[in-house]
Parts: C-alpha cells; sequence; structure tokens
C-alpha cells in the first residue's frame, strides 16, 4: 500500500504542485511556440511525454552501465533517436500538423525538461519509478500546454479544436476575435499570469525577493 | 550584399529567438539576472551559432540531403532523417573545441562565461538555428549571416531583460508575481516592442 501510494505521489506531484513548466522553469521553449491552437499543443504534449517516458525507462534501466563522463552524450543520443522516431511517426500519419510545428518537434532534443528529468531522476532510480516520475512531469508540462493553447484559441479564433464555439461578428455572432491572442506576446502574458494565479494559491511556491527594499538598507549608495 | 544585410536584420530583430520564436528561454529566462553574465551569454551564443550554423550546412548539403551521394553512385540515397543527431553532435564537439581553446589561449574570458558554454549543447535556439537553415534551404554564406545574427539578436534581447529586470530591484511586486512571473510579462512587454520592427525589412 505504501509503495502504491509513493507511486502515485511521484505521479501527481509534477501535476501543480511541481509543475515542471511553472515552477522549475523546464521546457517553456516549446511550451509557449505551438500554443495557438489547442491541436498542436495536444500533439506536442503527447509526444513529448511520450519521448520522455520512453527516455527515462531506456536511461534508467542501462544506468548503471553508463560511464560518468560521457553520459550527457549518451543520454542525447538516446533522446535524439527517439524524437526522430516520433517526428517520422507524426510526419506520416499527421502531416498538417508537423507541417504546423514546423522545426519544434526537432528541438524535443533539447528540451531542458527532456533531459533535465533524465538527468536528475533517471540516473538514480529503477526502470519504474523513472517511468512514472517521467510521466507525471510529462502531464504537468501538458496541463499547462493544454490551458494556455485552449485560451489562446477560444479568444484569437472563436474555436476549440478547430470547432466553432463562439459565435464571430462576421457570421452574425457577438464576438470579435482578439488578434492579440495569436501573437507571441499573449504566450508571455498568459503564462505570466498562470504563474502568478497558481502562486496566490501555493503561497510556498512564491520566490523570495532578490533585495530588500532600498529604504530598509542604511548606509549604502 | 544588402540582401545578406537583410537577411542579418530580419534574423536579429523580426525573428529574434526568444521574443518573437520562442527559441533558448530557459536560458533566456535562467541567466538574465544580472547584466554581466547576460552580457557573456550573448558573446558566447553568437560565437556558437555563428559557428555551427554554417558547419552543419556543410555537412548536410555533403551527406546527408537527399542525392548528395549521387558522386558515389546511390542517387536515391536519402540521409536527412540522420540530421538530428548530425547537427547535436556537431553542436557539442564545437562547444567542446570552444571551451579548451578560450581555456588554453584567453584564460580570462574563458572564467568569465565559461560556466556558460557547457550549457550551449542543449540550447534549443542553437539546434533550432541548423534545423532553419535545413527547412530554409540556405547557402553557406546566408547560414552564416543567419546564425551570426540571430545570435546577435538573442543576445541583444537578453542584455536588455537583464538591464530591466535590474532595475526592479527597486520595485515593491505581489509575492505571487515575483522572480518568473513578472519576468514573463517582462518578456511579453519586449516582444509586443519587436513587433514592430517587422515592418523593418521589407520581404
Amino acid at each position: 500500500m505504501a509503495q502504491r501510494s509513493t507511486f502515485w505521489s511521484t505521479l501527481t506531484e509534477p501535476l501543480v504542485r511541481q509543475n515542471p513548466v511553472t515552477l522549475q522553469i523546464l521546457g517553456i521553449c516549446s511550451a509557449l511556440a505551438v500554443t495557438t491552437s489547442l491541436a498542436t499543443a495536444l500533439t506536442m504534449s503527447a509526444s513529448l511525454t511520450a519521448v520522455l517516458t520512453l527516455a527515462a525507462g531506456l536511461i534508467s534501466v542501462i544506468r548503471n552501465h553508463i560511464p560518468g563522463t560521457i553520459r550527457l552524450i549518451v543520454q542525447i543520443v538516446i533522446i535524439a533517436s527517439l524524437v526522430i522516431v516520433i517526428d517520422q511517426i507524426l510526419q506520416a500519419y499527421f502531416a498538417e500538423i508537423s507541417r504546423a510545428l514546423s522545426v519544434y518537434v526537432g528541438l524535443i532534443t533539447t528540451n531542458c525538461l527532456v533531459l533535465g528529468r533524465t538527468e536528475a531522476y533517471a540516473t538514480h532510480n529503477p526502470p519504474g519509478r523513472s517511468m512514472v516520475d517521467a510521466l507525471g512531469n510529462g502531464l504537468g508540462y501538458s496541463l499547462v500546454l493544454l490551458v494556455i493553447g485552449g485560451v489562446r484559441e477560444l479568444f484569437g479564433k472563436g474555436e476549440l479544436m478547430g470547432q466553432q464555439v463562439l459565435p464571430l461578428v462576421e457570421q452574425g455572432g457577438w464576438f470579435t476575435p482578439l488578434s492579440l491572442m495569436l501573437l507571441p506576446p499573449a504566450a508571455f502574458f498568459l503564462l505570466g499570469l498562470l504563474v502568478w494565479a497558481i502562486r496566490t494559491v501555493q503561497p510556498e511556491q512564491a520566490e523570495a525577493p532578490e533585495h530588500s527594499p532600498p529604504l530598509a538598507r542604511e548606509g549604502e549608495e | 550584399m544588402s540582401e545578406l544585410w537583410s537577411l542579418f536584420l530580419s534574423a536579429a530583430f523580426v525573428e529574434n529567438m526568444p521574443l518573437a520564436l520562442f527559441l533558448g528561454l530557459c536560458t533566456f529566462l535562467a541567466l538574465s539576472k544580472r547584466p554581466e553574465s547576460a552580457i557573456g551569454l550573448g558573446v558566447a551564443i553568437t560565437g556558437v551559432m555563428g559557428v555551427t550554423v554554417p558547419l552543419n550546412q556543410l555537412i548536410y548539403t555533403g551527406f546527408l540531403a537527399p542525392g548528395a551521394w549521387a558522386w558515389a553512385g546511390m542517387p536515391e540515397l536519402d540521409l536527412s532523417y540522420l540530421a538530428l543527431i548530425a547537427f547535436i553532435g556537431v553542436i557539442a564537439a564545437v562547444v567542446q573545441f570552444l571551451e579548451m581553446l578560450l581555456d588554453r589561449f584567453f584564460p580570462a574570458i574563458h572564467a568569465s562565461f565559461g560556466v556558460f558554454l557547457p550549457l550551449l549543447t542543449v540550447q534549443c535556439a542553437i539546434l533550432a538555428g541548423s534545423l532553419f537553415m535545413v527547412e530554409r534551404s540556405y547557402t553557406l554564406a546566408e547560414s552564416t549571416v543567419f546564425g551570426l545574427g540571430s545570435g546577435f539578436g538573442f543576445g541583444v534581447a537578453v542584455v536588455m531583460l537583464s538591464a530591466v529586470r535590474a532595475r526592479l530591484a527597486y520595485a515593491d511586486l505581489p509575492a505571487g508575481l515575483r522572480g518568473l512571473g513578472i519576468t514573463f510579462i517582462l518578456a511579453g512587454l519586449m516582444s509586443l516592442g519587436f513587433a514592430s520592427f517587422a515592418q523593418m525589412v521589407a520581404s
């Protein structure tokens, strides 16, 4: 029973409390670039979670056989091979989405989230635990992507997954699309606000002030 | 010549790596706390991208592109799916080499930003530079200019962000917004500003 509960907490911890994107600052690049619509966000989340889980499993299996000095290279080669497989699958079966994702699928290779988890967790833990941890982190990443992707598509185009949800003005409805939502700045603003919201609910995540207020310091400057 | 210049400008400002394409954000956010480290990072990225993008261009057209082995009697051989592994290998090797070179001949420079050099291997902006080079089929000259321009743009953005963040020392922010939250919103505002450069290069 205890065994099961630790597995469960390993899986659920990264969803909000230890979210890789909003707390650990890992894997942000792709998180923002592919969120103009829910469909691309979903594909990206699924690809990343698959790569992360498989990579963590593989690296964890051979963790005792990798010499410490070349472990980064070994890990990157394993991750890159998995990414190539995923990329080829996407090109074969989801050609349109693959084109929309452009280079970002390839960039899963250098996604700090993947390397960060395999390096920090999979090299020290047995395969089962590592894969659960990887899955949890992948889901935490997916959660952020889907929230931001959903908001941007809903307010930018009035659609969800390509289906019209809010009736547009041109079609006799009431909704005027906010084209800013589809531009890069909106992604930054939304993620900033999301971080703020999470940290308001969970104050222990808030960062300590970098500097004390200037008035409190005496005899400086 | 003017074509290359406009490619440089568009790589540096219109398609700014962190602010318009969201590439290399991890280092962009993590190392923009102090202006000094930001400058070091900018110089290192410009150097590495200026070398790796043209180098990868040579490797891609020479060995991996469809039809590259035509001279050896294998015109239908297409190795382009190996590009990712080849590029990562080249980047890791160049970064390692640069580090050894700096350590040997310019120890002062190496000490000032040596910490960031190994990190650049897993920097998405650098790998993306090479992938964009393939996607847009740049020539050797174009890829050199593109690499330098993207690196320069990254440097400018990270130095500017770090300058703004240094001023934040005097701001009394809500606790939840401190650190990461406000940095995202700052980056959003800068991205909005950089969007106005879009008119600068007539395509």
